[in-house]
């Protein structure tokens, strides 16, 4: 059975349909990718898995269909999202944020405290800035935040809108092996990504996306072999 | 003016003052986690000295009533959505919540009828009774509506007052009451005499707003409040409930507004509908406070007290016309910088 399987999934923003008869499915322990230009539905998708948009088609997880429950219930079931705009508590300290991260599973107490130290231990500028307000955070610490908050909530699938957006080269790396070394720890990724190239080499299995449908999939490093996409998304070479 | 009567005019506003700041930063709390201006938090201050007063007579206080009819109509509502959901495994937990907890002070009440209990004994059973009323109506009015505008929650709000205070008229019937002073102690300070009662005021409004304070920076469950108030969609993405937050937000407010009300009970005689006065009094201070930020909210609210002091002195019949002519330019100054603020909240 697959972690999650989503089959002809249309979701619609009143009459435009930004997602349409999308199906996918995300094995336990693989990294999933989903790759297409700007306004493809990429974040739509994302958002619908959560439970940010309704939808119509079906999403199991687990074979337990998804779409009976709230965003909340989700992510007690294990399903955490890093959103493409982050929604951070900006008004907030980074160790109230990490802290909030895993307030679906509250009561556990030494459990939490060890995920906290290992966060802190992958992103070591976050303890530094324990202290700091996460709204006066530069851009690739709020990257950081929000992917060690997602953390703190223990995930069984992580959702990545845009990871490495505005990293400077040398952390998106650093953001990439972190990534990879999730696999590891038996977390499935469902990535979306503009950064074509780096999110094929992480992933095992990508999915290209243009104007809301699913117009190529396999393997990723077939994929990061097709000619077409080398033309279209990763810039030749 | 002397400098012996300023001084008095001032202690007495103080701790006006005092009680205004509670409901206060109700107001504030409550709109921060669920944009709602709950305009009828004067009336749950002023429903709890009904309710003190009720008790210190022996009778069965109306909050019985107004409860239980509540409660009724909250499981009601949520039972139906219940079903309508087909989650028939909510069903023990919704009567539990909507009609089991609410209904315990009740009947706690219901047993303890005519029986002459102490005035902490009294005080916090009042609290107990009052305390269901704002996050029952939550259920009730504001639940169904919860993404509605900011303007249509508080026309509705405005609506539920006005029933409120219907529902206060047949519940608590006419008569003013005022209840037994906390205490006939004064101290002699500089020459002056301050009751121990104005101490005692201004001491539990210092004590419950720090408590507050604790709260939100050391519970988790202050966090997530925090959390809903500053990124509702954040604190969905992370498994917090808004409307567990919400009815959070309305108990512990309740708490702050039955606090005022059991403080105001035995300094003023306080009728079913003098709530919306104490609440335009606190909800100025609010709006100091831009409703977000508790320490000028608290501020503001004590600015209210005293100015209602000084000028019930001069001239007690213009009294509220001489506090809110004061607080136009504040309120004008006030709205000019929330600009800014709302740009910070942006963020
Ligand atoms: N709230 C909305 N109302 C109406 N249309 C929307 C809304 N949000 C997104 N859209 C439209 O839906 C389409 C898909 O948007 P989406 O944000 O999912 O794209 P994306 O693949 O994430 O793009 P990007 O790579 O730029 O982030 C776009 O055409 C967008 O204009
Ligand atoms: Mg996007």
């Amino acid at each position: 059975m697959s972690l999650l399987a989503i089959r002809s999934l249309d979701v619609c923003y009143g009459k435009v349909e930004a997602v349409r008869q999308v199906s996918l499915s995300i094995e336990a322990g693989q990294i999933v990718t989903v790759i297409g230009p700007n306004g493809a539905g990429k974040t739509t998708l994302l958002a619908a898995t959560i439970g940010l948009l309704p939808s119509v088609g079906e999403m199991l997880f687990e074979g337990h269909d998804l779409r009976r429950l709230q965003v909340e219930a989700r992510v007690e079931a294990g399903i955490v999202l890093v959103p493409e705009n982050r929604e951070l508590f900006g008004d907030m300290s980074v160790a109230d944020n990490l802290v909030l991260g895993a307030y679906s599973h509250r009561h556990d107490r030494a459990g939490n405290r060890r995920n906290l130290d290992d966060v802190y231990h992958r992103f070591p500028r976050l303890l530094e800035r324990r202290q700091q307000k996460a709204n006066t955070l530069s851009g690739g610490e709020r990257q950081m935040l929000a992917l060690g908050r997602a953390l703190m909530a223990k995930p069984r699938l992580l959702l990545l809108d845009e990871p490495s957006l505005g990293l400077a080269p040398l952390i998106v790396r650093e953001i990439f092996k972190i990534i990879a070394s999730l696999r590891e720890t038996g977390v499935s990724v469902l990535l979306v990504e503009q950064n074509a190239r780096a999110a094929l080499e992480t992933a095992d299995v990508g999915y290209v996306l243009e104007t809301g449908e699913i117009v190529n999939s396999g393997p990723a490093d077939t994929l990061i072999h097709d000619p077409k996409l080398i033309a279209t998304y990763l810039g030749g070479h | 003016m002397s400098s012996d009567i300023a001084a008095i005019l001032a202690i007495d506003g103080i701790a006006s003052g005092a009680i205004y700041v509670l409901i206060a930063i109700g107001f504030v709390l409550i709109f921060a986690v669920t944009r709602v201006i709950f305009v009828p938090f004067g009336d749950i201050s002023a429903f709890t000295a009904l309710t003190l007063a009720a008790l210190e007579t022996q009778r069965l206080p109306g909050t019985m009533g107004l409860v239980a009819m509540l409660a009724a109509m909250a499981t009601l509502m949520q039972l139906t959505a219940d079903i309508r959901a087909s989650d028939l495994k909510a069903i023990p937990s919704t009567l539990f919540f909507y009609l089991v907890v609410p209904l315990v002070p009740v009947a706690l009440m219901w047993f303890a009828a005519g029986s002459v209990m102490s005035m902490p004994v009294r005080m916090g059973l009042s609290l107990l009774l009052v305390l269901p009323i704002a996050p029952l109506l939550d259920r009730i009015v504001f639940r169904p509506i919860a993404d509605a505008s900011v303007l249509l929650l508080l026309t509705v709000s405005m609506a539920l007052h006005f029933a409120l205070v219907g529902l206060g008229l047949m519940f608590f019937g006419p008569e003013g009451v005022r209840t037994q002073p906390l205490t006939d102690a004064s101290w002699e300070i500089a020459g002056m005499q301050v009751s121990l009662q104005t101490f005692l005021i201004v001491g539990s409004a210092v004590v419950f707003s720090t408590l507050l304070y604790a709260f939100f920076e050391l519970t988790l469950t202050g966090k997530a409040l925090r959390a809903t108030a500053v990124n509702r969609t954040g604190a969905r993405l992370v498994g917090i409930r808004p409307a567990y937050t919400g009815t959070m937000a309305y108990v512990l407010a309740s708490i702050l507004a039955g606090i005022s009300g059991i403080l105001i009970s035995p300094v003023t005689t306080i009728f079913y509908d003098s709530g919306f006065l104490f609440g335009l009094r606190a909800f100025v201070g609010a709006i100091i406070g831009a409703m977000v930020n508790y320490p000028v909210t608290a501020l503001g609210a004590l600015l209210v007290g005293v100015l209602e002091s000084f000028a019930s002195f001069w001239s007690s019949a213009f009294k509220e016309v001489i506090v809110f002519s004061l607080l136009l330019p504040v309120l004008l100054w006030r709205s000019l910088s929330v600009g800014e603020v709302e740009d910070e909240a942006e963020e």
